[in-house]
């Protein structure tokens, strides 16, 4: 079964004035899936967010949310029911107490879930009689993927869910987005920590300057490790094409900084006993040997030269 | 954080509009009767002013009991505090909160959203037209003129100032339009002929009469004090506020 993607984005424009925020992005977000839209700050992921769940009108290019386009009136209000929000800047009344927002937002679903369970689902069951001026930053932000979810949606976006949450909160985050997947929703989240991305994520669309730097799942990205990294140390100025020429072609290799070495390619045995037996074979020690797999941030530094965290 | 059972799987829809409409406007309500500092614009302030008014003899009455003059004029201001001031001071805050982008993520249509705040807004001056007209009852209130035109008045005064409370919401940050909004208020109570008759503003005489407050409380007073039928200059003032704060409103209404 091939089903229709929950989100899909072709060659969609975006300027404030002359600033262009995004620029002819071309994306896909499969159904039951978390597809994260990863990259740094100002790369353009809220725009194309806020573009995809109908805030905010396009300059040109093609969307499709559950087939539906939100730039129409009409799609809009369909999709308001069938789509939760996650908004980066989400408020709630100030003068309402977290549970009193949450029950008010419910009430205005048709199969809500159980105010009670999701607050305790996401610790904010003391916290429900708090006003809202009073919650942390980190429950004021779990009160808001609550919002998202409460509605039983088909398909969730999800803007920076993880901002400002602590290590505790944004597992149980984590745990939820997995859990909502599992049940068949569609997630669409944003992400500036390619760490997040790596462990949600089913489908990655790296995103920088407003253009699609890559995408694909986290292993295709990172090459499931059939495209492994070892490191290790070893003297200064040893001859990298001899041990290039006993590993197998489209094997890398590089000295940088200086007394630490990169190889990147197949990592197996054979690469392993080639490195100690070249570097033995000129009386050096190799220490420090470690074995790793490329991440999101070694992609989005390869493709762009720049630093995903920036 | 436990890890309770949760049915997560989809099952949109969205509740009847009458449904969301009642609890925007209980959620509405709650929120106004909620706020002290609103209670002291809309409750303290008219019922003390009437109080006030009544037991002290300084105010030039064209000739009325106090009381039969006072009392329109307080609720031309009860409905002042809460049209303008309170619902431009609320939805002035929680533009700046981002409620009601929360709001618009939901399945409530704005259309609701509006008809809550001012079914909030009736909600409101029920209680306080009720307890004006208690308190001046027991002053020894005899009101005159026709009901019928008093729900009139009372009906486009309350879209006139929820006009210009959303116009004024709509379009300035939060902190401004709360000190704003006082401030209008205080010249309202003054120059609107809520306690001082037009008559004894001498050069500002006709500004007063223009004003919406002292459009209104000038044709509250008419009828309830002069048993007039339906004051058209005043109504023709009131509706010509009513249409620029409503249309202004609509142009510039910024929903974040």
């Amino acid at each position: 079964m091939t089903a229709e993607p929950a989100v899909s984005v072709g060659g969609l424009r975006k300027a404030y004035g002359p600033v262009v925020a995004v620029d002819g992005l071309t994306f896909e977000a499969p159904a039951g899936a978390v597809t994260a839209v990863l990259g740094p700050n100002g790369a353009g992921k809220t725009t194309t967010v806020e573009i995809c769940e109908g805030f905010r009108a396009r300059d040109g290019g093609d969307v499709r949310v559950l087939g539906l386009d939100p730039g129409t009136r009409a799609a809009r209000a369909a999709l308001r029911q069938r789509v939760g929000v996650m908004p980066q800047a989400g408020g709630a009344y100030p003068g309402l107490r977290a549970g009193e927002m949450l029950r008010l937002v419910a009430g205005h679903y048709a199969n809500p879930l159980p105010v009670p369970a999701l607050l305790e689902r996401l610790g904010l069951a003391e916290a429900a009689h708090t006003g809202f001026r009073k919650l942390s930053g980190g429950q004021q932000q779990r009160l808001s993927l609550a919002l998202a979810v409460v509605g039983r949606p088909e398909l969730a976006f999800l803007d920076e869910p993880s901002a400002g949450l602590d290590v505790q909160a944004r597992h149980a985050m984590w745990d939820l987005v997995r859990e909502l997947r599992t049940c068949g929703v569609s997630i669409v989240l944003t992400t500036h920590d390619m760490a997040e991305a790596e462990e949600l994520a089913d489908h990655v669309v790296i995103v920088d300057r407003g253009r699609i730097v890559a995408s694909g799942t986290v292993a295709a990205l990172t090459r499931g490790g059939a495209d492994g990294q070892l490191r290790f140390r070893a003297p200064t100025g040893l001859d990298l094409e001899q041990l290039l020429s006993a590993l197998p072609v489209g094997t890398r290799a590089k000295e940088s900084p200086s007394g630490h070495y990169l190889v990147e390619g197949e990592v197996d045995p054979a690469l392993l006993a080639a490195v100690t037996s070249w570097a033995a074979s000129q009386r050096a020690l190799v220490e420090d040997l470690r074995v790793e797999q490329r991440t999101l941030e070694d992609t989005f530094l390869e493709l762009t030269g720049r630093d995903l965290r920036a | 954080m436990s890890t309770v059972a949760l049915d997560l799987s989809p099952a949109p829809g969205r509740a009847s509009y009458a449904r969301m409409l009642a609890r925007q406007t209980w959620t509405e309500t709650l929120l106004t009767l909620r706020r002290g500092e609103s209670l002291l614009l809309t409750l303290v302030i008219p019922l003390g002013l009437l109080g006030f008014f009544c037991a002290v003899d300084v105010l030039p009455t064209e000739g009325a009991r106090r009381v039969d003059f006072l009392t329109p004029g307080i609720l031309a201001l009860a409905i002042t505090s809460t049209g303008f001031t309170g619902l431009a001071i609320a939805t002035g805050f929680e533009r700046s909160y981002g409620v009601l982008r929360r709001l618009g993520a939901t399945p409530l249509p704005r259309g609701v959203l509006l008809a809550g705040k001012t079914l909030a807004v009736v909600a409101v001056e029920l209680v306080q037209l009720a307890l004006i007209a208690l308190l001046a009852a027991a002053l020894g209130w005899h009101a005159h003129g026709s009901p019928a035109a008093v729900v009139l008045l009372v009906v486009v005064g309350t879209v006139t100032f929820c006009g210009l409370g959303l116009l004024m919401a709509g379009t300035l940050p939060a902190l401004v339009t709360l000190a704003a909004a006082n401030g209008i208020y205080l010249v309202l109570l003054l120059l609107g002929a809520v306690v001082i008759p037009a008559s004894k503003l001498g050069a500002l005489e006709g500004l007063s009469r223009a004003l919406p407050t002292g459009a209104l409380a000038h044709a509250l007073r008419r009828v309830l004090l002069d048993g007039a039928s339906l004051p058209g200059a005043d109504l023709g003032i009131l509706l010509g506020w009513a249409v620029a704060a409503l249309t202004a409103a609509a142009l510039t209404f910024r929903w974040e």
